[in-house]
């Protein structure tokens, strides 16, 4: 039976408001409104003729008694009961965490992202270091070095990689060229295609886009299986058998991940150049023969060495980002996935600084 | 409107609260449950005990309809809820509150806003501010400090976590609550005092509460009965006193092992 009530002025001239009806919270509707627009006025609340009574109903007529400093009359034992326990449970409270004021809040959130960036730069260095003292006793003790992880990292890191890096390189290779074609065809140029492929790929994009794949691949994959370890205790356990966290979980990582990447970033540039190949033979009639003379012509030795420096490096990064955030979780699932999106963002930032940086010293050196 | 589907219920209904007959549930060949029956009585505390992997968890998965069963009936209020749409059983789940294992509450919600959610859910039409006024008291009805309405469940303490459920559950005050190893995790203090919110609260609501639990003080402190799980089917139900009176080896074992000794002691001295 829905709630209803009617407000009646009585002998003694107190306006009462008598209720009808369940007072529940599936029988309320629109009551909740319509009874603060007669609050103000109101001496006594009658609620001798209801039926059914919940919590909801009785907070109804507690507030209402409140607001108005009614009186309330003909409540049955179950309906007092009701409305002691709601009375009891009238504290003052919010539905959400105060907001703080905007400026301060933006000026808050500033600061926080610069300390961050920067604990974030100092604690990636000191893992760095740790890694380099943890590498350093694994030469003294080269018995130490756990073989079976290592090569499991190479299958994951590398060899699972290959499909996926190789499509993506011969995409990559395809659309320089093509790309390039309709560029240098407005000076009749075309045949530079092959110099822009052979250099652009050897040089720049080969071990570049290899790396970006890399971290998303393996970078977050090191975050998240690290962290999960952590969560779970795994680590902590490691520790007090005496197993350097360390030696068994990052170096295996980041001794596979300094490999591969070379290797990687070289399949990459070759498989770029195949694409280019394919395109030119298609489009440009420059038969595959001449392609690969052509490429052995134009594209220096020292375009590969700076591809080859620069993967390791970019390798080293993107497993200390991976292995440091993993390393950094704490508290719940949630905080696994926030430092893995950090792991990638941050190993993709620094490889792509790296590469300007690494551009200009190669420049400098003369190997351009 | 749906009301030519939806089960229409009859509030003046007497007979059992939950009715499981029959019930079998099977994942692969693993048998869980085989021709399982259970009542629970109107206002009842009825606790659920029963090694690990009997199945306390899926008979209350079955019942309340996250868990489709292979054989038997259930019925809630009289109602058969096996093969009913959600649209059709959304009457009866508007009567009943779940509190889960691990308090299972929405992590980007605050305390008040969980309370909320059940409530927007089901009377969208109710006034915004008294919806929030209703999720107030609620979370302090459920024994909370008022500070912690507004904070996220990250930032509580585990039994706070089982209050905070406990207070969703009740948001649109159920007539029956289903409690899932309420004081798993607690320490015995934080227990013992959620033991007391819970009969307090089925004091004052007048609810019907089907409690899961390995805690043999809480089955001493709150329980009216207690049904034992094992050998895939209900295979007592009754007072401790009755329980005990029973010569199943696992019962005897249960009530009467080290910690049941002291459980029940420990009942007789708070007497």
């Amino acid at each position: 039976m829905p709630s209803d009530f009617v407000e009646e002025t009585t002998e003694d001239g107190a306006v009462t408001l008598r209720f009808s009806g369940d007072l529940s919270i599936a029988s309320m509707g629109d009551l909740p409104e319509r009874l603060r627009e007669c609050v103000g006025a109101v001496q006594r609340l009658d609620i001798s003729g209801t039926g059914y009574v919940d919590t909801v109903g009785a907070w109804l007529i507690h507030r209402t008694a409140r607001d108005s400093g009614a009186e309330i009359i003909g409540a049955d034992d179950d309906a007092q009961r009701l409305i002691a326990a709601v009375a009891g449970a009238d504290q003052a409270t919010d539905i959400r965490p105060d907001a703080p004021n905007p400026v301060v809040r933006v000026l808050n959130e500033v600061g926080e992202a610069t300390v961050t960036a920067f604990t974030t730069l100092a604690g990636l260095t000191g893992f760095f270091g740790a890694i380099i003292v943890g590498f350093g006793r694994l030469m003294l003790h080269p018995s130490r070095i756990r073989w079976n992880a290592v090569i499991a990292r190479f299958d994951v890191v590398g060899v699972r990689a290959l499909g996926i890096i190789g499509l993506m390189s011969f995409l990559i290779g395809l659309v320089i060229a093509q790309q390039g074609a309709v560029q240098l065809r407005q000076f009749g140029a075309e045949v530079f295609t092959v110099n822009l492929v052979g250099r652009l790929t050897m040089r720049e994009l080969g071990v570049l886009m290899t790396a970006i794949m890399v971290a998303g691949r393996s970078g977050s994959a090191f975050a998240a299986q690290i962290g999960t370890m952590k969560l779970t205790e795994e680590i902590d356990a490691m520790r007090t058998i005496g197993v350097s966290p360390v030696e068994a979980l990052v170096l295996p990582r980041f001794i596979a991940a300094v490999i591969m990447l070379p290797l990687l970033g070289f399949y990459a540039s070759v498989v770029a150049i195949i694409g280019g190949g394919l395109l030119s033979w298609v489009e440009l009639d420059i038969p595959p023969a001449t392609f690969f003379s052509r490429i052995r012509e134009v594209v220096p030795l020292t375009d590969v060495y700076v591809g080859l420096v620069k993967a390791p490096v970019f390798g080293a990064i993107i497993a200390i980002t991976g292995c440091y955030q993993g390393m950094q979780v704490k508290g719940n699932a949630e905080d696994v996935g926030k430092r893995t999106t950090a792991a990638v963002v941050q190993a993709i930032f620094l490889v792509i600084v790296l590469d300007a940086f690494f551009a200009v010293f190669f420049t400098w050196i003369g190997w351009d | 409107m749906l009301d030519s589907q939806t089960i229409v219920y009859d509030p003046d209904y007497e007979g059992p609260v939950i009715s499981v007959q029959g019930l079998r549930n099977s994942f692969g060949d693993q048998v869980v449950h085989d021709n399982l029956d259970l009542e629970v009585r109107r206002g009842e505390i009825l606790g659920v005990v029963g090694g690990s992997g009997t199945g306390k968890s899926v008979l209350m998965r079955s019942i309340i309809g996250l868990q489709t069963p292979k054989e038997g009936e259930i019925s809630v209020f009289g109602q058969q809820i096996l093969g009913e749409s959600d649209a059709a059983t959304i009457e009866m789940r508007k009567r009943w509150g779940v509190l889960f294992q691990g308090g299972a509450l929405f992590s980007t919600l605050t305390v008040a806003e969980n309370v909320m959610v059940p409530i927007r859910e089901f009377y969208p039409e109710m006034d915004r501010d008294f919806r929030r006024e209703v999720a107030k008291y609620k979370v302090c009805l459920s024994g909370l400090p008022p500070d912690a309405a507004p904070k996220y469940p990250s930032e509580l303490s585990g039994g706070m976590r089982k209050r905070a459920g406990i207070a969703r559950a009740l948001a649109l005050d159920p007539e029956l609550l289903f409690l899932d190893e309420p004081t798993a995790g607690l320490d015995p203090i934080g227990a013992a005092a959620f033991d007391n919110l819970t009969k307090e609260l089925q004091q004052t609501m007048g609810l019907t509460v089907f409690l899961i639990t390995h805690d043999l003080d809480t089955l001493y402190a709150i329980c009216d009965r207690v049904a034992v799980l094992a050998d895939q089917r209900v295979i007592a139900v009754g007072t401790i006193d009755e329980l005990l009176a029973l010569d199943h080896p696992w019962i005897q074992e249960y009530f009467n092992g080290p910690r049941g000794r002291m459980a029940s002691a420990g009942k007789k001295v708070t007497e």
